[in-house]
């Protein structure tokens, strides 16, 4: 089902004319309202102007993380904040979060965004969501919901945790749809095994689930498991939320990406190169439609494919395949996203605790799994068992207040995390996905 | 009246603590008393040897995190209730114990305990006062 036949099915050359226009103005307004974009393509010699094609783009400077920390928390506001109605951030230690604002217009194409996806899906207004996606200052959990209310579906604002309640709710008010993490996905289907409840004879009949890495494996585990249609939907904060593209119930075969609202690029991650559709690069983001926060080349650090091939479904997007790693060092720990040098800076915020660390990432049963292994040095080291348990404590509070993430700690001893050249080997991702 | 006692972080895992007993015979130190403390994850020997200051440093150069702690050793009559009337002194006067063990004397007159309280001072005051006798390091060193 098609939510929006008007602008999913454009064919190309409107399509692509319209993004034109689009981004002749988003270039205009970042130029004009934003310092940052003015002395980005001041320094780099170009000007709005010089935006004439589509393939013009290239010659603007990418946007990456590190310029939306350096711009913290408003900086690259296009809007006056009495134009924003709603602020959400990435987890983050104070300072080094992104922050993303929205105007309503904003809200509103984001819900129409993720109306889409939904409808993508084969929802409507007759479906019950339960959204298990985070409610806060993760975009996940809003931005589904207001998708769903926008369907005129009837939403379920479960939010994350206490699966045993999820459970209940969802035998009690028979929802039709999931929202959330694949691996949450799978938690679910064995908890509730666990419980003695069939699973697979819920109401549920799809699952709409992104916000971490996954796999074709996963999808059939979870599809077996739940007796549902499993489908992959992508999104950042940055660029808008969940919903910037969206597997089709038809084909299954990519996401679309809603390219009326984004321009997709794929770089070589190491060159900058952008490579032509077809080949696995470094996914590049341009919104063209957003006013508060608009990103023009931004570097999201996943690596995918392009395809143009047109689809069965009858959207003339072109789609991107699942993504299959990052560019740089980030993780994705039940959905939360984790740099190491986030981790860093908690531990190195407590007295005494020396930069000897190493983080070990692995997937026990359904659930990922962080360990931050700690070298015990004199300086924290206590001759009581308390005073050493206390340390762990401290570690594991404070990586779950700044980062959002649970993590056990394993406190090791001097010299026995593995250096390579001098240098520690920082993490190890034993996951299989 | 303190005793002075080493403690050593390690994990829990096969072959850690012979690595600790390895660089102490090596050394040619002598152990007069042991206690291991341990949960799932880690333990700390704690250990008073003949040679303090050279264990320490043997241990230290060895690459393990090495902490010196000041301890209380108390000899108890080695009788039915020789524990139990330095217990009811230190309750009676509140002193909290963080971690004590036994061992017995070579004689096999007298049991010695081992105790680390905080404060130290005030438990070792009490101790004396209540007329146990309370040994100097040298005399446990070389026991």
């Amino acid at each position: 089902m098609i939510f929006n036949e008007e602008f999913e099915t454009l064919p190309r050359e409107v399509l692509e004319s319209l993004q034109l226009k689009r981004l002749k103005q988003i270039v205009q307004k970042v130029y004009h309202t934003v310092g940052f974009y003015r002395s980005s393509y001041d320094q780099a010699n170009v000007k709005p102007e010089d935006i004439k094609s589509l393939s013009d783009l290239r010659k603007l400077p990418f946007t990456d993380k590190q310029d939306l920390r350096d711009n913290y928390p408003f900086g690259l506001f296009a809007v006056p904040m009495s134009n924003v109605v709603r602020l959400h951030a990435s987890s983050g230690t104070t300072g080094r979060s992104t922050v993303v604002g929205y105007t309503k217009r904003d809200i509103e194409t984001w819900s129409e965004l993720m109306a889409r996806c939904f409808a993508a899906a084969g929802l409507t207004k007759n479906d019950i969501l339960h959204n298990a996606y985070g409610y806060g200052l993760f975009t996940g959990g809003l931005g589904a919901h207001y998708g769903a209310e926008r369907l005129g579906a009837s939403v379920i604002p479960m939010s994350g945790g206490n699966t045993k309640r999820q459970i209940q709710i969802l035998q009690d008010f028979g929802p039709t749809a999931i929202c959330c993490t694949p691996s949450y996905a799978l938690t679910l289907a064995e908890a509730g095994a666990e419980m003695g409840i069939d699973m697979r004879s819920l109401k549920l009949r799809v699952g709409i689930l992104g916000a971490e890495p996954w796999s074709e494996k996963m999808r059939e585990e979870i599809e077996s498991k739940l007796n549902i249609m499993a489908l992959n939907i992508y999104g950042l904060s940055e660029v808008m939320g969940p919903g910037v593209s969206m597997e089709c119930a038809e084909c299954r075969n990519g996401m679309h990406v809603f390219e009326d609202h984004f321009i997709v690029e794929t770089i070589d991650p190491d060159t900058g190169e952008v490579l032509p559709p077809g080949e696995t690069g470094e996914l590049v983001f341009t919104t063209i439609t957003k006013e508060a926060f608009p990103l023009v080349r931004y570097r999201t650090r996943d690596i995918s494919r392009i395809v143009t091939d047109p689809c069965r479904c009858g959207r003339t997007y072109v789609r991107m395949e699942r993504v299959s790693g990052r560019s740089d060092d980030m993780l994705i720990i039940r959905g939360v996203n984790v740099f190491p040098s986030q981790i860093e800076a908690v531990l190195m915020g407590i007295e005494g605790l020396e930069p000897h660390y190493q983080l070990v990432v692995d997937r026990v049963e359904t659930l990922d799994t962080l360990e931050i292994r700690v070298e015990v040095s004199e300086n924290i080291f206590s001759d009581e068992i308390r005073g050493l348990q206390g340390l762990e404590k401290r570690i594991r509070k404070d990586v779950k207040d700044y980062l959002g993430v649970t993590a056990g700690v394993k406190l090791c001893e001097p010299k026995t995390i593995q250096r390579f050249e001098g240098k520690a080997q920082r993490v190890i991702d034993k996951r299989k996905i | 009246m303190k005793v002075e006692q080493i403690s050593i972080f390690l994990e829990n895992r096969p072959g850690a603590l012979e690595g600790v007993t390895k660089v102490i015979s090596d050394a040619k130190i002598n152990i007069r008393a042991l206690s291991l403390a341990d949960t799932s994850d880690f333990g700390i020997l704690r250990l008073i040897v003949n040679d303090v200051e050279t264990a320490r440093k043997i241990l230290k150069e060895k690459g393990y995190t090495v902490k010196r702690t000041e301890v209380v050793a108390v000899e108890v009559p080695d009788r039915p209730g020789g524990l139990h009337s330095i217990m009811q002194a230190l309750s009676d006067k509140g002193i909290n114990v963080e971690y004590m063990y036994a061992f017995v004397e070579r004689s096999g007159q007298n049991a010695i305990i081992i105790f680390r309280f905080e404060p130290i001072d005030k438990a070792i005051a009490v101790l004396v006062e209540s007329g146990f006798s309370v040994l100097p390091g040298e005399k446990v060193y070389s026991m």
